[in-house]
């Protein structure tokens, strides 16, 4: 009576994916970008405190010293590395794993197509996420606004100006008790604001990219230069779904580790494990991380769109629990 | 106090929300890739059937709410209760008028039913899907029309008043389903 040995995904599905990952490979061989191969099991786990990570205990030829390797969380530390190391664009389809991220649109193990462009900024690599898009799903609207423009228009909050208390009175009739808004810290507001206010309103059928993140927020994204107060960072969403986050990268080194020690403090107030910052991306970027543009797109969430599937389930043959 | 954190939502899941007993109808994990988790959920109040949306932050727990659904018989009324009884355990319940609600014009002794406990007090009842009752009253029949054509009215012995056949005649046992108070057809016993 069991059969959950069986893929969740439809044989159609299936193919679509196949169909996508050799067109995605198409479009980059195409423009000269390199596929690169970068392993799952590393040796940093991420210290972002919203990004949970798996870890294995190893204790074979090669371990190291704490025995312990992580699932990556996404392949960017191990990506810098080799455009440290003068790899040129490169662009990677891989697996990456967070830990209890499960849903319609979440599956703990999942796939990522991360790139990197040399020399680029966000703007030129958000038409190249554009160029693909189109690629894959026939010809649709696109359009780009700053998190700024986005939050005035679907909510008339300036998230960046705005008082905590205009925060919260925005988030009213959410749901969300009165102990659990007042317990979120403003990136938190923010982010209850962005994922259940302004992307529903974003509107379906398009490509909407929105750009310049709170500082706050830039996690690996640099500041921009004449308006320190957002970062150069972006994301895509269509029909309500988040598919690409991307950055034009930091590649200060010293701001790198502070980042990082910020949030392993953070994840210290949290009681969250403490991964170790990850030194061999610091050494990396000490000898020198080209100026580049980078982006990660959720494979998965792709395929979705493509195929006009609901749950993440229809495209990936075996979901956790079928595992 | 038992308690439930947001991965462990699921549908169908009873939880207590401001005192009131809750039941999950349907979960969504919202999560930016860089962001703040939360847990969006619609959840239907096990009193008033209101379903109402509610949004957690991912991690936080929730007190479970003490309810299970039981099959009991029902006994009778005394006119203020409906006395149901645990088959098993002869354990014996009294459900009030807001409990029973509609329920009420289907009950027939010995029935199983669904009765829903919340801190051990019934806190809803369902009837069997199908009963069998005896029309106590109806204009008379049409001999010989056996089409099913047309319909009239007819009172059961519970107080219930459906909609049968012209061929049903008074006396006589007819098959309803509850859900949507529609006649099926004569019960044969």
């Amino acid at each position: 009576m069991h059969d959950d040995w069986r893929p969740s995904a439809c044989r159609k599905a299936l193919h679509q994916r196949a169909g996508i990952l050799a067109a995605i490979r198409g479009f980059f061989a195409e423009r000269g970008v390199l596929e690169v191969d970068t392993p799952c099991l590393v040796g940093a786990g991420a210290t972002d405190p919203n990004v949970p990570s798996f870890y294995i205990a190893y204790e074979g030829p090669g371990a190291p010293p704490d025995g312990r390797l992580w699932l990556q969380s996404s392949p960017e530390h191990a990506m810098k590395r080799l455009l440290a190391a003068g790899a040129g664009s490169i662009y990677q389809i891989t697996h990456a794993f967070r830990a209890g991220e499960r849903g319609r649109l979440h599956n703990p193990e999942f796939t990522l197509l991360e790139w990197y462009r040399l020399g680029w900024d966000q703007h030129a690599l958000m038409d190249e996420v554009a160029d693909l898009c189109r690629h894959l799903l026939g010809d649709c609207t696109v359009e780009r606004l700053t998190y700024t423009q986005a939050f005035r228009a679907h909510l008339g909050v300036d998230p960046l100006e705005a008082s905590r208390q205009a925060l919260v009175a925005s988030a009213d009739g959410l749901g969300l008790g009165r102990a659990a808004l007042v317990a979120l810290d403003r990136d938190g507001l923010l982010d209850l604001l962005l994922s259940h206010r302004v992307v529903p309103a974003l509107g379906s059928g398009r490509l909407t990219f929105v750009y310049d993140f709170p500082a706050s927020q830039a996690a690996l994204a640099r500041l921009r230069p004449d308006d320190p107060r957002v970062a150069e960072r972006f994301e895509l969403f269509s029909n309500g779904v988040e598919l690409a986050n991307g950055y034009h990268e930091l590649t200060d080194a010293v701001e790198q580790r502070l980042r990082f020690e910020r949030e392993r403090a953070a994840r210290a107030r949290l009681g969250l494990p403490l991964p170790d910052v990850d030194a061999r991306l610091l050494a990396a970027m000490e000898a020198g991380l080209p100026p580049c543009a980078g982006v990660a797109l959720g494979l998965d969430r792709l395929v979705m769109r493509v195929c006009g599937a609901r749950h993440i389930d229809e495209v990936v043959a075996f979901p956790i629990e079928r595992a | 106090m038992a308690s439930y954190t947001t991965s462990q939502f699921k549908a169908g899941l009873k939880i207590l929300l401001d005192g009131d007993p809750y039941a999950i109808v349907e979960n969504e994990f919202v999560k930016p890739g860089k962001g703040q988790a939360f847990n969006r959920v619609k959840v239907r109040n096990l009193r008033s059937g209101r379903v109402v949306e509610r949004t957690f932050k991912s991690g936080d727990s929730v007190e479970a709410a003490d309810v299970i659904e039981t099959e009991m018989q029902y006994l009778y009324t005394d006119g203020e209760f409906w006395h149901f009884m645990k088959p098993d355990s002869f354990e014996q319940y009294a459900a009030g008028k807001a409990v029973i609600g509609d329920g009420s014009k289907w009950l027939k002794e010995q029935d199983l039913c669904k009765v829903t406990l919340w801190n051990n007090e019934p806190l809803s009842v369902e009837p069997p899907a199908h009963v069998n009752l005896v029309v106590v009253e109806t204009d008379p029949g049409l001999r010989g029309d056996t089409s099913g054509g047309g319909g009239k009215p007819a009172i059961l012995e519970t107080g219930a008043v459906v909609q049968v056949p012209l061929f049903i005649e008074e006396g006589e046992v007819v098959r309803v389903d509850t859900r949507s108070g529609a006649y099926i057809s004569r019960a044969k016993e």
